[in-house]
């Protein structure tokens, strides 16, 4: 295979047309000859800066190295020092402003491409069935951890690996947090990827109780005190879906993000043979430009909407990944940028008949840094949708923190913890993840379980 | 796994179960409630806690038949399973968390319609075993369908009967016995309870703030997860947006916006209904028909 070394391998792609109406994956991966080519163009620095932009420091050049050589096997023993969950990280880690952002290749040409390598060797993994490296003799030492999200499963697995006995307690039906619920088929596959990294876990001896909420059924003091548990790891998630607070906003036909997702991902709404049901929509607006707004929105085009992102600032301040805009672009979504909602009408069976919009503009920047978006007067117009999702943030739950005395929260309601160990302000307790930070991505969950299980690690071993 | 360890036919395809769920029989308190998922394809069912048995281990749930799903929840026998079975969720009844020598103070009447007398059956049985008497009405179309009312019986301290057509006991419906209760027989109450159809709780709603009695109502929306993600369960409750599933279920009555809390009810009933037809109908049901678009 000829290689440009300026040039990455481009990756396969399922058709844009094609996939518009289907919850395949959109991105096939590399093969072998492809993944081999690619890893060659890699310096394999002495100095490795991509390994400092990414969360959880896995020694890039060197799993690499293996790829080029064609020893998968190796470069998957690689990664799973560093983590549990590369066939998720593979996929929906913001590569391009971490890891590859500080790739020395990326100053002249195309940053060498990590992301699609270690998804290539994560992929090769399960198929050829490798198995994660053997775990420490039992310590003897039990660790609860709650949610079994990105933060949740990272943690659980290094602790095993260290030989704690660990039970995961999640409150859904379903392993996997956001990348069960959140995050679509067509970017992560269920069964065929996220399933598979929750039975590595599981296979390091983790154990999963699925169906208890924790603070409901049994508080976190309950754990300690009565189940016999030494350390609890909190990774409960975000939380709370947020609305505008503008008139209409409760009719029939307006959907939190979360709402649309859960119901399409997690209950697989969009499978005839599941019960759930799901209002498709045959114009639907998503409020919002983050990945969330861009999956709720290519999950509604794939159930047959025509699909329009609504967001108050410009495309240049989208703070979706870049991958993620040209995907929803290329399959035909449109962009409303620069409008905000003002208000939802309603027929008089309280079903969305539309939404005005007015027109912004940027002015200052404001304390993000970013320009402020101001109102254009007098420029409403009505967008004539008739299902509304809005794709605005979360704010904690406040399920675990109201129920365990003596855990702080900062001002806005997230729990407190060390950033280096994940100590909260509760002994023996631990936290990290959208629980602590709010939303952020799921591999800056997997670095704070990471450390979290260090810092528990060094605590029990005192 | 979630074992069926009883089944009861109540009335008017109103279903009685005892679930083993050791966990949530340990930690449950009246007016919280459960998610039940039947089976790998199945929905997300919230229910209101009907009555738990810490020593055995089981909760108690009560439900209607009134879709696919529910239909489909009440072929299911003694000794299988539920897949699924989670809880409790929400907020217990805020009576039973005030101190008690306060809510002896108080004189309290439930008003229950349907279904909804099996979510006041927890409370008022707990209202006996902490030696306070509370009054209760159970109010139904007729008689036949009428359910749980000897086990209420036992528990309250007065019990009443409505009916609409007066087949048995009073005649009118749960707000008339209200007005006879407070207008005609003279009796006080500081605190009215109504737990039933969302019609019925707006009424009884509208009469007790007439009459200047705060009001609790226990609301049951359209939920998927039931822990506060997804937030198809918010409510108007005055000038606030408020999660059944977190905040809830129950809520001042005088505050809720019962006509919006209705027209959400509503959003699915195609979608259910082509369920149901599609459940029927098995396999034929793509029979070409041209009544809808093919789904």
């Amino acid at each position: 295979m000829e290689v440009d070394v300026l040039k990455r391998i481009p990756v396969r792609e399922q058709d844009p047309k094609v996939r518009a109406a289907n919850f395949e994956e959109v991105c096939l991966g590399y093969n072998r000859e492809e993944a081999m080519a690619e890893a060659s163009r890699c310096l394999k620095c002495k100095n490795p800066q991509c390994v400092k932009g990414c969360p959880v420091n896995i020694n890039i050049p060197g799993f690499i190295k293996e790829v080029e050589e064609g020893n998968i096997e190796n470069a998957y023993h690689v990664i799973g020092e560093y983590s549990a969950l590369s066939a998720v990280c593979g996929r929906v880690c913001p590569q391009e402003s971490q890891c590859e952002a500080k790739c020395i290749r990326g100053i002249k040409g195309d940053a060498v491409s990590i992301g699609k390598l270690e998804r290539f060797v994560a992929d090769t993994a399960r198929e050829e069935g490798f198995k994660p490296e053997k775990t420490a003799e039992p310590n003897g030492k039990k660790v609860a951890v709650i949610g079994s999200g990105p933060a949740g499963l990272t943690c659980a697995g290094d602790l095993a690996k260290l030989g704690y006995d660990v039970t995961i307690f999640e409150a859904l039906h379903k392993a996997g947090g956001v990348l069960s619920y959140g995050i679509p088929e067509f970017r992560l596959p269920k069964t065929k990827v996220v399933d598979q990294e929750i039975e590595n876990v599981k296979a390091l001896g983790v154990k999963i109780e699925t169906n208890v909420v924790i603070g409901k059924a049994i508080t976190v003091d309950e754990l300690l005190d009565e189940e016999g548990f030494d350390a609890v790891f909190i990774g409960s998630g975000a939380g709370l879906p947020r609305f505008m607070g503008i008139p209409g906003e409760n009719a029939n036909g307006v959907f939190s993000a979360n709402e649309y997702l859960t119901r399409s991902n997690l209950m697989k709404a969009f499978d005839d043979n599941y019960d759930t049901p799901i209002i498709a929509g045959k114009k639907v607006a998503v409020v919002g430009g983050g990945n969330v707004a861009m999956d709720a929105a290519r999950t509604a085009l794939r159930l047959g909407a025509e699909v329009h992102i609504v967001y108050r600032r410009s495309e240049e301040e989208l703070p979706a990944r870049v991958e993620e805009v040209h995907h929803a672009k290329e399959e035909g979504i449109v962009f409303d940028l620069l409008t905000n909602p003002t208000q939802i009408f309603t027929d008089d069976k309280g079903n969305v008949t539309g939404m005005e919009c007015i027109r912004m503009e940027l002015g200052e920047p404001d304390e993000s840094g970013r320009r402020r978006p101001v109102e254009k007067p007098g420029s409403e117009f009505t967008l004539d949708v008739d299902t509304v999702i809005m794709s605005l943030g979360t704010s904690p739950n406040p399920l675990i923190s109201s129920t365990t005395a003596g855990l702080d929260t900062d001002r806005r309601k997230c729990i407190v913890a060390e950033e280096e160990n994940g100590q909260t302000s509760k002994a023996k307790v631990y936290a990290g993840g959208d629980a602590v930070t709010g939303a952020a991505t799921v591999i800056l969950a997997m670095g704070a379980g990471k450390a979290a299980a260090k810092g528990i690690h060094e605590f029990l071993s005192k | 796994m979630f074992k069926i360890v009883k089944k009861e036919y109540l009335a008017n395809n109103i279903w009685l179960m005892d679930i083993e769920a050791p966990r949530i029989a340990k930690s449950c308190e009246p007016g919280q409630f459960v998610i039940v998922k039947m089976d790998e394809e199945g929905e997300r069912i919230p229910l209101t806690v009907c009555d738990y048995d810490r020593d055995k281990g089981t909760v108690t749930i009560v439900f209607q038949t009134v879709g696919a799903s529910t239909q489909e929840m009440a072929e299911y026998e003694v000794g299988e399973s539920f897949m699924d079975f989670v809880g409790p969720l929400g907020c217990p009844s805020e009576l039973i968390k005030m101190p008690l020598e306060e809510l002896k103070k108080e004189s309290i009447l439930f008003v229950c319609g349907g279904v909804g007398t099996a979510p006041v059956y927890p409370q008022v049985k707990w209202m006996k075993a902490h030696g306070i008497d509370v009054d209760v009405i159970i109010g139904a179309r007729t008689k036949d369908i009428m359910i749980l009312e000897e086990p209420m019986r036992e528990v309250a301290a007065n019990l009443y009967i409505a009916t609409d057509d007066g087949s048995y006991g009073f005649k009118g419906n749960g707000c008339d016995q209200i007005n006879e209760l407070v207008k005609n027989q003279g009796k006080t109450y500081t605190r009215v309870v109504a737990i039933g159809p969302m019609i019925m709780m707006k009424f009884v709603s509208l009469l007790t703030k007439e009459l200047g009695i705060p009001t609790i109502v226990s609301m049951n929306p359209i939920m998927v997860d039931g822990t506060g993600m997804c937030g198809a369960c918010r409510l108007q409750v005055g000038d606030e947006i408020k999660f059944a599933c977190v905040d809830g279920p129950e809520f001042d009555g005088h505050l809720v916006d019962f006509d919006q809390a209705m027209l959400r009810q509503r959003m699915y009933q195609t979608e259910e209904g082509r369920m149901l037809l599609r459940r029927k109908e098995g396999d034929t049901h793509h029979g070409g028909c041209g009544n809808c678009s093919g789904s």
